[in-house]
């Protein structure tokens, strides 16, 4: 069996001593198939950025790591510079939350979109032809004209789906996009998921989603991966995380957010506040927050084990604690 | 619409809707960009009215223009039968302009003086509006934090050493202070972690209904306004383009453009290439 596009394989990355009391990422294992569509979820600091980058080899200043992340079946974290660029120019590609932030506002977006095809050794005729392809392919008008025009020229919205279009002219077989429509209003986020899971879907692009947004990863993925403190706490179909999430962690993030459907309850919020990278609790990390924690939860850390047709990191999951 | 009755100038439209907020023709440009046209609505007393729009619909420039952070060119505010459109004359006029209507930011980290402990910062509002004694003055700064569930170690503590939520109550700890008529939301959960945005909410709805003070909540989030307003004024160009009640307009949504943000709610079973379609064809009936 040809390995799978992408495996992160019980991934720990410890920041330098005295930056923080615990792993970044603790243990962390997830996987993606060619056409698949992947969510991670949780809130700021629960390490999902850390996750999602580790894939390009982006690493904070001096981590450590322990596992490893597989790309078709090679190790990323042990690879040399040019090995690293060969990945990030043809394999894997990433869009990032602000379009803003990942474009040069000195350059014009053909100059922006041709030069990954440049780098590979395409000429720039054909690269050129390219790019105007691939700006038709998100939808921006008139591709020709687009190409020399710059960033500020560009809603947000529109500078994000040339984005998409510059992370899909490698051909990529895995693409990351982390939070890539927090920083878009709701309507033109509709449209840039829309481009973005139609070509996924078109090219059998594998996709990585990495979201804060419960509604919107449901919208999106198949699979759900949800991590706190630096933990994936369960992993599930969809539709199954929905109806029945087996870590109390789930049910507290699907009860607090807010709906829109008439006869939705008003959301009830989970106390306490998100594990800080200064505390490391001996036993499970949301324990201190959990209304079915018992004394050996502050004690024992729980393991990733299946529960259902998914897998849950709670000691209780079995016990029927949540309707 | 009579538009002659809208917008009277006469003293004889204050004695017919005094209470609450009242907003009428409110105007504003800049450089030739007309931002805010014609925006009108009115807040009852102890009421909750939903600001609705995406960006550049003129939601947050309507909020500073309410608080007197600009100067509208034309339209008129009455906050319980007082004009607030004209320039204050003098300090007190001023400061009762300001202890009227309160605003919260969207941003807990900017809106905080990073050089002030969060109890002084509520201290300095009360210290500006009231005759207090220093020892009632603590007191009444520790009941105001207590009420949005921060302590004494809280209140000496500076705003970096607290988190995003934390420093959100303290914002609204500080609103409060002034004992406000109309408190201003200007997104100010959209910048918090959903856990804590929950928290926020329900201590929102605790603090209306034990202080009867009136919410005008400006945002971008739908499923927030659902749950926290009982009116809703959907803003868009500058206008409004659908107001009514809250369930009504969610539920029932007259104006395509309404229609349009409803259907762009991500949600399970979702189809984004509709909502595109959607876009399209409103931009179609919207050109001449």
């Amino acid at each position: 069996m040809a390995p799978p596009l992408l495996e992160i394989d019980r991934l720990t990355v410890r920041l330098p001593a005295g930056r923080a009391a615990r792993p970044i990422l603790d243990g962390v294992s997830l996987s993606v198939a060619p056409g698949e569509t992947v969510g991670l979820v949780g809130e700021s600091g629960s390490g999902k950025s850390v996750a999602c980058r580790s894939i390009l080899g982006l690493l904070p200043q001096g981590a450590r790591t322990e596992g490893e992340v597989r790309v078709r079946g090679a190790d990323v974290l042990t690879r040399d510079r040019a090995a690293l660029r060969r990945l990030r120019s043809r394999q894997v590609a990433m869009v990032f939350q602000d379009p803003r932030a990942a474009v040069n506002p000195l350059h014009r977006i053909g100059d922006f979109l041709t030069e990954g095809l440049r780098a590979a050794g395409t000429p720039a005729e054909r690269a050129t032809a390219r790019a105007t392809e691939l700006l038709e392919a998100v939808g921006i008008q008139d591709p020709r004209a687009a190409l020399r025009r710059h960033p500020h020229e560009f809603s947000g919205g529109m500078l994000q789906r040339v984005v998409i279009a510059a992370a899909l002219a490698g051909e990529p077989e895995l693409l990351i996009a982390d939070e890539p429509t927090t920083a878009l209003d709701v309507t033109t986020q509709a449209e840039v998921i829309a481009v973005l899971t139609r070509l996924q879907a078109e090219r059998g692009t594998g996709l990585l989603f990495v979201t804060h947004d419960l509604e919107l990863a449901a919208a999106v993925c198949d699979r759900i991966h949800v991590m706190y403190a630096g933990r994936i706490v369960e992993t599930r179909a969809t539709d199954d995380l929905f109806a029945h999430p087996r870590h109390p962690y789930t049910a507290g993030l699907l009860a607090c957010t807010p709906r829109i459907d008439p006869h939705a309850p008003p959301p009830r919020p989970v106390p306490g506040r998100p594990l800080s990278l200064a505390e490391a609790p001996p036993g499970c990390a949301f324990a201190p927050r959990c209304a079915f924690a018992e004394p050996r939860c502050s004690a024992e850390p729980p393991e990733l084990r299946p529960h259902g047709d998914g897998l849950a990191a709670c000691l209780r999951a079995d016990e029927g604690i949540l309707p | 619409m009579d538009s002659t009755r809208l917008e009277p100038a006469g003293p004889e439209s204050t004695g017919l809707e005094s209470t609450g907020l009242v907003v009428k023709g409110l105007r504003k440009s800049y450089g030739g960009r007309t931002v805010v046209d014609g925006v009108s609505f009115a807040l009852p007393r102890g009421g909750s009215l939903g600001i609705v729009g995406e960006s550049g619909c003129g939601k947050t420039t309507t909020a500073r223009m309410l608080v007197g952070l600009e100067r509208p060119d034309g339209g008129t505010v009455h906050l319980d039968g007082a004009d607030r459109s004209a320039r204050p004359r003098a300090r007190a006029e001023r400061l009762a302009r300001a202890r009227g209507i309160q605003l919260v930011f969207q941003d807990p980290y900017l809106s905080l003086d990073p050089r002030i402990p969060v109890g002084a910062c509520v201290e300095e509002v009360l210290r500006l509006h009231f005759a207090l004694d220093p020892a009632a003055r603590r007191h009444r700064v520790a009941d105001l934090l207590d009420q949005v569930g921060l302590g004494e170690r809280e209140a000496a503590a500076l705003p970096r050493a607290l988190s995003g939520g934390q420093r959100q109550r303290v914002a609204i700890a500080r609103a409060l202070a002034a004992e406000p008529k109309v408190l201003i939301l200007d997104e100010a959960v959209a910048a918090l972690d959903v856990s804590i945005q929950a928290q926020i909410l329900d201590l929102l709805g605790a603090i209306r209904r034990e202080s009867g003070v009136a919410f005008l909540f400006v945002s971008h989030d739908l499923a927030v306004v659902r749950h926290l307003t009982d009116e809703v004024a959907v803003l868009r160009g500058g206008r409004v383009v659908e107001t009514g009640p809250t369930v009504r307009v969610l539920g029932e949504p007259q104006h395509p453009y309404t229609r349009l943000l409803l259907d762009s709610v991500p949600r399970r079973g979702w189809d984004p290439g509709r909502i595109a379609e959607g876009r399209r064809a409103l931009a179609r009936a919207e050109s001449p």
